[in-house]
């Protein structure tokens, strides 16, 4: 089973894990995960589930496409480098990623 | 008071959002939310998209995941409905179910949504006359898209992302809008035109301003939808998608005042004072800054952030319930947003994309931005949702340049 750790802006961590298949946003949702709205559901609508991936993790999913790409540069909280939608990051068996949650989604 | 029994009734996305958000902000109490459905809270949004195209399951679409209700205690109730409520007048009291089972409660949150008006015309119960809001109706639609012919009735969302899904699979699809424009309650004709001339570019016939005079049928089934032109529409199948009226009747037998929807104040109280109601059931203040309106909102949105709100005031720390509505449609190849709620007669000023199919119709009130229509935008939607929350002002005479991208305005 693929496993997520979010960290909380106040650095509080909590370990999920996830069915393969699912994103990072919904297994933070489906779980309680407080700072992930995703309330569009994925269909990159919404923005409210911009996470920091560890670098680390940079090269595991595709690159940034075009509308995340526009979503990320006006998001509630400033974008980083490492700035994802975490409905884009789906998960795959075996994996564990570390992402950090932004201050505020909306 | 945070450690009575809580139930909610309706376990929709606000149901959902509420026993979640109660637990977080610290109810101990008991915890029960009943469903009608036999379904745990599921995204409903997917129902006229991914569903349709077989690309969902109910494990996909489920909101929480099993762990949580557990992790949690929250006893989730399926499959039963409940009928009649008897409130003591301090919030406590007992629901009962149509099964007869009962559930005694210190406080009460109604989160029972919303259901499908249909069209009191001849031919109405045909088989092949549906609508879609729940789980079961999308599966039923999904089963019968192997038709040559779909009529739509209802230029909405609904109807509007179906149109565009069935198109796609090969169906010929007409729909047909009694009003002027598609989306006549949420866009500006603006809008509207430019969505229109998408939806026909993908081979759906719109006919706007077409009133559907009966259904007509061959051996029990919809063979045909006539309508008060004489237009005679063949139709192997029929989307009804005219709106919804709120399940408010619960509330009102059990004396809570009732307006199209339950009436709460901006804390999400009932005419109690205690009962609680959100999401698609409820008849709430304008959560917009400075707005004195009432409205109904249907939408995702509203049924989280109310409901989060909703919470606040379970526990005992109540914070009244504020923010920009927005609301998005995805039909077809159309990414359709909108922030912010407009008044019909807000101006329009539109900003061409730097490619077809792509653009953003801002609406103003004299000088004051109000919402945004964004089409396959997203970078334009967020910069004016961050503008409405933040109270910051985006000048008309900037924003008619498209040549400026709207987040330089805002910097």
């Amino acid at each position: 089973m693929p496993k997520v750790c979010y960290t909380q802006p106040d650095g509080t961590e909590r370990v999920v894990e996830a069915e393969v298949g699912d994103s990072v946003m919904q297994a933070a949702v489906r779980n309680g995960v407080p700072g992930i709205l995703g309330q569009c559901g994925g269909s990159l609508s919404c923005a409210t589930c911009h996470v920091f991936l560890d670098e680390r993790h940079a090269d595991d999913f595709p690159p940034v496409g075009e509308d995340e790409d526009d979503m990320l540069d006006v998001a509630a909280t400033d974008r980083a480098d490492n700035s994802r939608l975490s409905c884009q990051l789906v998960l795959a068996a075996g994996q564990e990623v570390h992402v950090t949650i932004p201050e505020t989604q909306l | 008071m945070s450690t009575g029994h809580l139930l909610v009734v309706g376990a929709g996305q606000a149901g959902a959002q509420l026993v979640s958000s109660a637990r977080d902000l610290g109810w101990a109490g008991p915890v029960t939310l009943v469903g009608q459905e036999p379904h745990a809270p599921y995204s409903r949004p997917p129902l006229s998209k991914a569903v349709l195209r077989g690309q969902a399951t109910v494990e996909s679409l489920a909101l929480r995941s099993p762990a949580f209700y557990r992790d949690q205690h929250v006893d989730l109730v399926l499959d039963e409905r409940v009928t009649r409520l008897e409130l003591s007048g301090t919030g406590s009291g007992t629901a009962v179910a149509a099964s007869g089972r009962s559930w005694e409660f210190d406080r009460l949150a109604l989160a029972t949504g919303a259901e499908p008006r249909r069209l009191d015309l001849a031919g109405a119960d045909l088989d092949g006359v549906v609508v879609l809001r729940d789980l079961a109706d999308a599966e039923a639609l999904a089963r019968r898209l192997d038709v040559a012919d779909l009529v739509v009735v209802g230029g909405g969302f609904i109807g509007l992302e179906v149109a565009a899904t069935a198109a796609a699979a090969g169906v010929r699809v007409t729909v047909v809008e009694a009003g002027p424009s598609l989306m006549g309650r949420v866009v500006s004709p603006v809008t509207a035109e430019l969505v229109r001339a998408a939806h026909q570019d993908a081979g759906v016939r719109v006919l706007t301003g077409a009133r559907p005079l009966r259904f007509c049928g061959d051996r029990g089934s919809v063979a045909a939808v006539e309508l008060a032109d004489g237009t005679r529409l063949p139709a192997g199948l029929v989307l009804v998608g005219v709106g919804a009226r709120p399940r408010d009747d619960l509330a009102r037998a059990a004396g809570l005042r009732c307006d199209g929807g339950v009436v709460v104040d901006a804390f999400s109280r009932a005419s109690d004072g205690h009962t609680l109601a959100v999401g698609d059931c409820a008849d709430l203040p304008d959560p917009t800054p400075g707005s004195d309106r009432r409205l109904r909102l249907e939408s995702v949105d509203n049924a989280v952030e109310q409901a989060k709100a909703a919470a606040t005031t379970l526990v005992g720390d109540p914070r009244p319930y504020t923010g920009v509505p927005w609301f998005w449609s995805d039909q077809g190849s159309l990414k359709i947003q909108i922030a912010g709620l407009a008044h019909p007669d807000d101006e329009v000023v539109l900003r061409p994309g730097e490619r077809p199919g792509r653009f953003t119709a801002l609406r103003y009130r004299g000088d004051r931005l109000t919402a945004a229509e964004c089409v396959n935008a997203p970078a334009d939607f967020m910069v004016v949702r961050k503008a409405l929350a933040q109270g910051r002002a985006v000048s008309r005479a900037e924003a008619a340049d498209a040549g400026v991208p709207l987040k330089k305005l805002l910097a």
